[in-house]
């Protein structure tokens, strides 16, 4: 009896959890957030979608059949996952190129315009962060201790992940650098042998003028 | 069996009890103001913390008001910020970004909004007896990860201004330079023209300079 009350006030509390961050977008309006993440790293957005309505002038859960359309761009520009989900649940994508991954949320309306506004809850966790222990502690039977090891060593990885990322950002951020020396180098003595020829090209042109005109 | 379940149930209603953090990184467009809201429990520790990543002069306006539209923190042009509190009242708080004194320059934000302290795993924080020194330790480990995590954060984030800067720097040269040659040339070319053009023979004037 306690076992059944508790299940229920839990299934409870598990949906009011993604009631946290949220925002307001139109009903045909794109919202983009950016995620700047090593590879291999494992994504979780929690998500719900609550439309407008005009007569109570609160926020009710849609029953229109409005959907989450959600598109995930890796940092080449590849689609690495586009689906319309319903309007509550979770996805989850894994990242396979370090960078920045593009995360757009949008409602799969049919209006052209306008449109009434959507209240999305929005939660997103990254790598180790998206790990569910509760579950994992629960199928696997894991002492607590286990557990903790279990979490500290996934912390690690993904500190390592990030260190490595770190370490082909700084890369790229100097190969940038010395690139910009070497133009600025380049350039600068390119602009002065150009001013040079062109003062001989304009002292010769105007010598062979002046002697046409028989002034020299 | 059932001791477990009621582990997991407890760890999980801990979870449930208003312990939330997202980090999200988004472009605000220019003349645009952009507005998260979030629903906190009075006596809730909760931290904002927000950073500029590129666009612009890297400053953006920011605004935490409460359930009553009080001001609870105010910043004008800022490049970073944090700010702690504790709520007295529950009820919804919203934090807005602003970028309605720029014209033309969109802005990458990243924010930071944690609402109480981070789940604790489940079976932790149950026990009636102190931890032992395995335990105190490996939490001790995890606290200690959680600020390395946290650092490179911070690290990526400046790293990403400071390379985007470079990237524009680079792209900028480039275009100086292809600019001044053709500025050079034009200029030299069109002297010659206009110096020979006063020299020119007029019809029926006969060139005596």
């Amino acid at each position: 009896m306690m076992g059944r009350v508790l299940m229920i006030f839990l299934s409870l509390c598990v949906l009011s959890v993604v009631e946290g961050l949220y925002f307001h977008i139109g009903e045909t309006e794109r919202k983009c957030f950016i995620e700047e993440i090593p590879d291999e790293t494992m994504v979780t957005a929690n998500y719900k979608l609550q439309l407008y309505d005009p007569r109570t002038g609160g926020y009710m859960p849609s029953n229109a059949g409005l959907g989450m359309h959600v598109e995930v761009k890796d940092p080449e520009d590849n689609m690495l996952l586009s689906r319309v989900y319903s309007s509550e649940g979770r996805f989850t994508f894994t990242s396979h190129t370090p960078g920045e991954h593009v995360i757009c949320l949008f409602s799969n309306s049919t209006k052209w315009f306008s449109g009434s506004m959507l209240r999305v809850h929005f939660d997103i966790q990254v790598g180790e962060h998206a790990i569910d222990y509760a579950s994992m502690a629960q199928k696997e039977k894991l002492t607590e201790l286990q557990l903790r090891v279990r979490q500290l060593l996934d912390q690690v990885d993904q500190i390592t992940k990030e260190q490595n990322y770190q370490r082909y950002r700084e890369e790229r951020f100097r190969q940038t650098s010395e690139s910009t020396s070497r133009q600025v180098l380049w350039w600068a003595v390119g602009q002065v042998v150009v001013l040079l020829a062109m003062g001989w090209w304009q002292m010769r042109h105007l010598r062979k003028f002046f002697e046409a005109k028989k002034l020299v | 069996m059932e001791r477990g379940w009621l582990v997991v149930l407890l760890g999980v209603v801990c979870w449930c009890a208003g312990a939330a953090g997202v980090e999200l990184t988004f472009e605000l467009p220019d003349n645009a103001k952009e507005c998260f809201y979030e629903e906190i429990e009075k006596g809730t520790a909760s931290s904002l913390e927000f950073q500029v990543v590129t666009g612009g002069h890297y400053d953006v306006d920011v605004v935490l008001e409460g359930p009553s539209r009080q001001i609870l923190y105010r910043e004008i042009k800022q490049q970073y910020g944090q700010f702690q509190f504790t709520p007295e009242t529950t009820g919804t708080y919203q934090v807005c970004f602003s970028n309605e004194f720029s014209t033309f320059s969109h802005k990458l934000i990243y924010v930071d909004f944690q609402v109480g302290d981070e789940p604790q795993l489940p079976g932790v924080g149950e026990h009636f007896t102190a931890m032992t020194q395995m335990e105190s330790s490996s939490q001790k480990i995890h606290e200690d990860l959680n600020s390395v995590i946290d650092y490179q954060t911070h690290h990526r984030l400046r790293e990403a201004q400071s390379r985007k800067r470079a990237e524009d720097l680079n792209e900028r040269v480039l275009f100086w330079a292809v600019g001044e040659t053709l500025g050079i040339l034009v200029i030299t070319v069109g002297q010659v023209m206009v110096l020979k053009n006063f020299f020119a023979d007029k019809k029926g004037n006969q060139a005596s300079y």
